[in-house]
């Protein structure tokens, strides 16, 4: 399409309620309150889309043979997202489906998102802005068309990808040829929901067939003409600093091209992966290393107690009324550190040409691995060009991409494209973990004994949003609590008198960051499996001592269904089964989605076996039903992992372990065989789908395991001993 | 060292160094990228291709033990454009998402179709060990037995 004498007009002025607020309370942060507020905010509002929302230009662009290509800002790392903006493009332009192809914007496209793919936002962000994209785009074809037809565009009528007047047609691909001078119409009004075609059915995913025949190109399998490979030296030891490197073994390596020496990088170049590698591993490196770290010391650092606390939650007088009772009950839960383990490797292929830099990789963000890659080089952005690829796996691993940069380095001291990967053993020693977490609940019951009184949930965490490149360095402090850390965190059962939540901030020596749910898993872990045992030393059954304690207003009475559906589904029963087994719940809320979780579960020589998951999820508007439950199935299970199986340790200063086996992930014995996920949408739009399911399922199968054994497991990995 | 042998079908020749993985044999020196790096040590399965028929994780596979050999890759699964009935099933129970572990699991189950035609749950718990960090073994199970189906039915 040509892009000549565009007319453009800004028809779609957004802007961003919660980010003004933010920003408000931000300047006068450092108040406790405020920090608060801000806490509040982060954890109820929804995600506005940051990018391109007003230049269909530059999402859409219509080749003759009538097809579709949507140029994504929002990266494919099998959330799905691809799928749900093809139903909403589709549904908007009138068009069918098949006939739109997904590909991810790269950054010279102009089309860049300015905040990440994440924190299950890209459905949600995208649900006005992608539609009036879409409806903006079939009208100005729609104009344009009959124009060339001779006729008022009100008496056109528009049948996939075709317009139609006064007897003759012409489709979308036809008028794009023809138009040379495209004017922006005003944004029409969007189709009635009942009128969608696609949003709302469970459309098979737009990547299957790809996926499938494996034709996907992820960034691992990026190539450009005479590419070489790279390595690059890594400490291994948490903490130790580069002193110096004897390259001279190395140099004499089959296949090395050049060994690079900047400052502390050591990289080499080769003319293929082993060779690059076995060349690396050859090179002597001097490290200075002041404290040899044990899992031992990480694990009294984030000790409740130890960190900073701010407090991100307070209704009533908890701190008070938990104070002065003599009858509170206090009980610890820990979560250990967590690996990524995503399959494909963190890496990057970089071609440095002059000025000008060209970057494939899998990334989440793509504006800061621009920047990232354009400071190191010193050049302008604007001639560094990101062309992002699926992603073998997310989970948070790729919102950094040091990796982009050192392609970078390597290709600029040769010249040519340079592919630099991770092996395994890298990138468990490299990963940004999931923090290790400690929890301290306490709570007093009230007169009944049969409902909470008052209630705290300390949450002592490693960092996640701190030392983001994601967040600005200055807003962090502004922001004051750990946002990522937290999340979860908070007390949903409003109706309880007094509850409170604090959030401890602890850095630690190695590099801690976003994980799916980020804080989810552990804190839903540690504040449902306390709510487990209140109901249990009440006397009662667990949905009822939870229906009990959550207010009706919107919000709670999303998650009262949740938790009345999910209860129903699963028929359940507080106590062993007939069978020797036991069901658990737990429910959690994150980012306005309410997720209800109930298991099945029996002890099979001595190991925790889970049969069968009901999920209730309300996502608001379902857009891609079948996507949902895949997304909860999926969520499950890597839930499970990280709960009863994945466990890093810190030995002798190392991270260990690395490689798969070792770290013990879920495997196809350890799935579920059942799993029933039922949706509800008691909310208008779109909402969080990604990261909410993964919140109760580590607490629900613990819940299980004590009707089994009588025994409380508050550590994860959740183990029988 | 030059090392002979099939690849999906066709005859290749390579000249690299004879302990080369075949893995990266097949990825860049002939560049087929569906066969997927994952861990370099046989513990994960995503570069699980057929040697002989038999299922085998490439990245630990020295090339030289291909000579001779009859190699199949997810690229030469399907018949042209028919899907062969795991590709098929796969399709039907809309597995993956990610995507990237899942030609690994692919080549695994096509391996234990051809042992076990109608594989028992207990079956596909021990045969299928490959790693999918997104979670898709629900579906995957649901997959295998809806692919040892079109198998028996094509046949």
């Amino acid at each position: 399409m040509s892009k000549k004498k565009i007319s453009r007009r800004k028809f779609l002025v957004r802007t961003s309620a919660t980010g003004g607020v933010l920003l408000g309370a931000m300047y006068f942060g450092g108040c406790g309150v405020v920090k608060r507020k801000i806490a509040g905010i982060a954890n109820t509002a929804e995600a506005p889309y940051t990018g391109n929302t007003d230049d269909p230009m530059i999402w859409f662009e219509v080749s003759p043979d009538n097809k579709i290509t949507l140029s994504s800002p929002k990266v494919e790392m099998g959330q799905g997202t691809f799928t749900g903006m093809a139903q909403l493009a589709a549904d908007e332009l009138g068009v069918d489906i098949e006939n739109i192809e997904v590909k991810h914007a790269a950054s010279d496209s102009g089309n860049i998102d300015s905040f990440a793919t994440g924190g299950s936002t890209s459905i949600m962000s995208l649900w006005v802005p992608l539609r009036e994209l879409s409806a903006t785009m079939r009208q100005m074809l729609v104009n344009h068309g009959a124009e060339l037809l001779g006729a008022e565009p009100a008496d056109v009528e528009v049948t996939k990808g075709n317009i139609t007047a006064k007897g003759k047609t012409l489709t979308y691909g036809e008028i794009a040829q023809k138009v040379t001078e495209w004017k922006v119409p005003k944004t029409p009004k969007l189709k009635n929901i009942n009128d969608y075609k696609y949003i709302g059915k469970p459309v098979p995913r737009v990547d299957l067939h790809d996926k499938v025949v494996g034709a996907s190109i992820y960034g691992i399998d990026a190539t450009m003409p005479d590419m070489l490979h790279g390595a690059v030296v890594r400490s291994t030891h948490i903490g130790s600093k580069y002193k110096r490197a004897d390259i001279s073994k190395a140099e004499k390596m089959p296949g090395v091209v050049k060994i690079v020496v900047e400052d502390d990088f050591v990289g080499v170049i080769a003319n293929s992966y082993t060779e690059a590698h076995n060349a690396k591993d050859a090179i002597q490196v001097e490290w200075e290393t002041d404290r040899e770290w044990q899992t031992e010391d990480i694990e009294k650092m984030v000790e409740v107690g130890q960190g900073k606390p701010v407090t991100i939650q307070k209704e009533g007088s908890a701190k008070r009324v938990l104070a002065n009772s003599d009858d509170v009950i206090s009980l610890a839960y820990k979560s250990p550190i967590g690996g990524h383990a995503q399959l494909e490797p963190n890496g990057a292929l970089a071609y440095v040409d002059g000025e000008k830099a060209t970057v494939m990789l899998s990334t989440q963000v793509v504006k800061i691995t621009r920047g990232e890659v354009a400071d190191r080089l010193g050049i302008s952005k604007k001639n560094v060009n990101i062309i992002p690829t699926f992603l073998g796996g997310g989970f948070g691993r790729r919102l950094h991409t040091p990796n982009a940069v050192q392609a970078a380095i390597l290709s600029k001291a040769v010249g040519k494209p340079v592919k630099c990967y991770f092996s395994r053993k890298e990138e468990f020693q490299q990963d940004t973990f999931r923090p290790p977490t400690h929890h301290v609940l306490k709570a007093k019951m009230d007169e009944s004994g049969k409902l909470i009184e008052a209630i705290e949930h300390n949450v002592s965490s490693g960092d996640v949003m701190y030392g983001s490149p994601l967040v600005p360095r200055i807003a962090q402090p502004l922001i004051g609590s750990d946002v990522g850390a937290w999340r979860g965190g908070m007390i949903q059962y409003s109706k309880i008198p007094h509850y409170r939540a604090v959030s401890w901030r602890v850095k630690l020596p190695f590099a801690t960051s976003w994980w799916r749910a980020l804080g989810l898993l552990a804190n839903t872990f540690a504040i449902e499996s306390f709510m487990d045992e209140l109901a249990v030393k009440a006397e009662m059954n667990p949905v009822e001592f939870r229906l009990a304690q959550i207010n009706d207003d919107e919000r709670g009475s999303r998650l009262k269904k949740v938790i009345e559906k999910a209860a129903e589904e699963s028929g359940f029963q507080d106590g062993v089964m007939a069978n020797g087994r036991a069901m658990g719940f737990a429910a959690s809320t994150d980012a306005n989605t309410p997720v209800a979780q109930v298991v099945e579960v029996s002890i099979e020589n001595n190991e925790i076996k889970v049969h069968k998951v009901t999920c209730v999820i309300d996502p608001g508007l379902a857009v891609n039903p079948d996507q949902i439950r895949a997304q909860c199935e999926g969520a499950i299970i890597m839930g499970m992992s990280a709960s009863m199986y994945e466990k890093m340790q810190v030995v002798n200063g190392q991270l260990t372990p690395t490689i798969y086996g070792p770290y013990r992930m879920a495997l196809m014995k350890n799935a579920p065989k059942e799993i029933n996920v039922h949706i509800l949408e008691n909310a208008e739009t779109p909402g969080a789908v990604g990261e909410p399911p993964l919140g109760p399922i580590g607490a629900a199968v613990a819940n299980a395991v004590y009707r089994i054994t009588g025994k409380r497991l508050r550590e994860m990995p959740l183990s029988l001993g | 060292m030059k090392v002979d042998f099939k690849l999906n079908q066709k005859e290749v020749n390579v000249d690299v160094d004879e302990n080369t993985p075949l893995l990266w044999v097949i990825r860049d020196v002939l560049d087929m990228k569906g066969t997927k790096f994952g861990c370099g040590k046989a513990a994960c399965g995503a570069c699980t291709v057929h040697v002989d028929g038999e299922a085998v994780r490439s990245c630990s596979f020295a090339v030289k033990f291909a000579s001779g050999k009859s190699i199949r890759t997810i690229e030469g699964l399907s018949n042209g454009e028919d899907l062969h009935p795991v590709q098929q099933a796969w399709k039907e129970e809309i597995v993956p998402q990610c995507g990237y572990c899942q030609p690994g699991f692919m080549m695994a189950t096509a391996a234990l179709l051809d042992k076990i035609p109608n594989p028992t749950d207990e079956d596909i718990d021990k045969n299928i060990v490959n790693i999918c960090r997104c979670g898709t073994y629900y579906r995957m199970r649901k997959a295998i037995h809806r692919a040892a189906e079109l198998k028996n039915e094509a046949s």
